[in-house]
């Protein structure tokens, strides 16, 4: 691990302050993938910046019926939370179907949404090639092994995926994330909030570096009732997922009102399906309805040599998540 | 103290499980500079003397282990897994999600609940067994 200066922020600031003179520095929160990161020598940070301290770890209903995730409110008070668990269901599941017990309990929910977007050629130095690691120097993974590697929004530069679980889920819900600056605060819709690959793979959201996390504000859901997070992956508990689906529906008897879909383990952000979304709007929540949007969804994938399977495990997840949620009692 | 086993280093194995704070957590991933002022409890903090935690009991009796190298990690994972169940914290199969309540400790349950602590000699019915017994105890 390299050498790094450290302090304590009293307010937040004096950590975007100190953010804004040295864009060297990183946040530390959680630190559950920042420091792994750092032990592998892959993030250097000149300084690291606690925090911790700051009044930021509460959950609070929000005037009109949402709800307000404070940026170091913890995982596994976030997925435990009453008002978490009524009103956003999926998104507990979502939380709960990641990481251990014991990452929860270090991961913040902000951190969550910072935790880098990779693959195993991005965390090992010892592999030159890693565009996202180590900017114009390639990637290994596009003609390495590639099974758990993007079929959505890729590019020739960076074909890694987007692990968090708690991201799917708020990307199905529509949240802004408050942030604060040197300038003050600004909010940045959820759907903008992580980027494509594109040409510069290095950058994995549209946070600034002189930018501190202050909130995820969740709007007043109309989803509870019927939702499901669906994960799929190479064990049952603790393991990233292969692909992801959080599934909600606004229901009127059996017709659909509106619907959320979003997947995970399939690009480099988490990703929203809206022209599935949008194809089953009036239609009824049938079998038939779920598996032509799960074909729009998957429409534009493209494969590599060791993931094409991920098409139809993610056409029959979304089916099955669709199906699961149609079917929920409140 | 050696209690706190260092495995994986990359909070994959929960062989470093400490709780501070009143939590359990990976302490290879962690500063002790974030945890000033913190109470950490780790293995050599859970007997009385030669008075064992339940837990401790429930291992020796049902052969929690084999190597023994995860055990501590285990140990304090499962005691805090108790605690956690004590205040009705969901976990990932918990069957009802959407309301508040008290959560029943089946054997699905402790094994999405200990998924954090790997054991490569694979004691795992053992470690099952261990964590339903102190429940038992530590219930009433």
């Amino acid at each position: 691990m390299n050498s790094f200066t450290f302090r304590r922020a009293d307010a937040p600031d004096t950590a975007v302050e100190a953010l804004a003179h040295d864009h060297a520095a990183k946040l530390l929160g959680g630190g559950t993938n920042l420091i792994d990161l750092m032990k592998q020598g892959v993030e250097q940070p000149t300084a690291l910046i606690d925090i911790n301290p700051l009044p930021l770890a509460e959950i609070t209903p929000l005037p009109g019926g949402g709800l307000r995730l404070g940026a170091t409110a913890r995982n596994s008070d976030t997925a435990a939370h009453p008002e978490v668990r009524a009103q956003y269901p999926m998104l507990a599941q979502a939380i709960l179907a990641g990481a251990s017990a014991q990452l929860r309990n270090m991961a913040t929910d902000a951190g969550n949404l910072l935790q880098r977007t990779r693959c195993y050629y991005f965390y090992d130095p010892a592999y030159l090639a890693c565009n996202k690691r180590k900017p114009g120097s390639g990637c290994a993974a596009i003609t390495g092994f590639n099974r758990i590697h993007a079929i959505l929004g890729a590019s020739p530069e960076c074909i890694a995926t987007n692990p968090s679980d708690m991201a799917v889920a708020l990307a199905a819900l529509e949240p802004t994330v408050r942030v604060r600056g040197p300038k003050g605060e600004r909010h940045i819709h959820f759907a903008d909030f992580h980027r494509l690959p594109g040409k510069t793979p290095e950058i994995d959201t549209n946070l600034r570096a002189d930018e501190l996390i202050l909130s995820i504000d969740l709007p007043r859901s109309s989803y509870a009732a019927h939702s499901h997070y669906l994960k799929v992956r190479d064990r049952a508990s603790y393991a990233f997922a292969l692909v992801s689906v959080a599934a909600a529906l606004d229901l009127d008897g059996t017709t659909i009102r509106s619907a959320r879909l979003a997947l995970g383990g399939v690009a480099h952000k988490p990703w929203r399906a809206e022209a599935a979304e949008k194809s089953l709007k009036g239609k009824p929540a049938t079998a038939d309805s779920f598996r032509a949007a799960a074909e729009l969804a998957l429409a534009g994938a493209q494969t590599y040599k060791d993931n094409a399977f991920k098409v139809p495990m993610a056409k029959q997840a979304i089916v099955r998540a669709l199906t699961v949620a149609a079917g929920e009692q409140a | 103290m050696t209690g706190t086993k260092k495995g994986c280093d990359h909070g994959q194995c929960g062989s470093c499980t400490v709780i501070a704070g009143g939590r359990r957590i990976n302490s290879c991933l962690s500063l002790a500079l974030v945890h000033q002022g913190d109470t950490v409890t780790t293995i050599e903090g859970l007997a009385h003397g030669d008075q064992l935690h339940p837990v401790q009991t429930a291992f020796l009796e049902h052969d929690g282990y084999q190597c023994g190298y995860c055990t501590p990690g285990q140990i304090m994972s499962a005691v805090a897994l108790l605690d956690e169940v004590r205040k009705g914290q969901p976990s990932q199969v918990t069957p009802e999600l959407r309301k508040a309540g008290p959560v029943e400790l089946t054997p699905d349950e402790i094994k999405e609940r200990m998924s954090g602590n790997l054991c490569r000699c694979g004691a795992y019915p053992g470690i099952v067994a261990a964590v339903q017994q102190a429940y038992g105890q530590t219930q009433s």
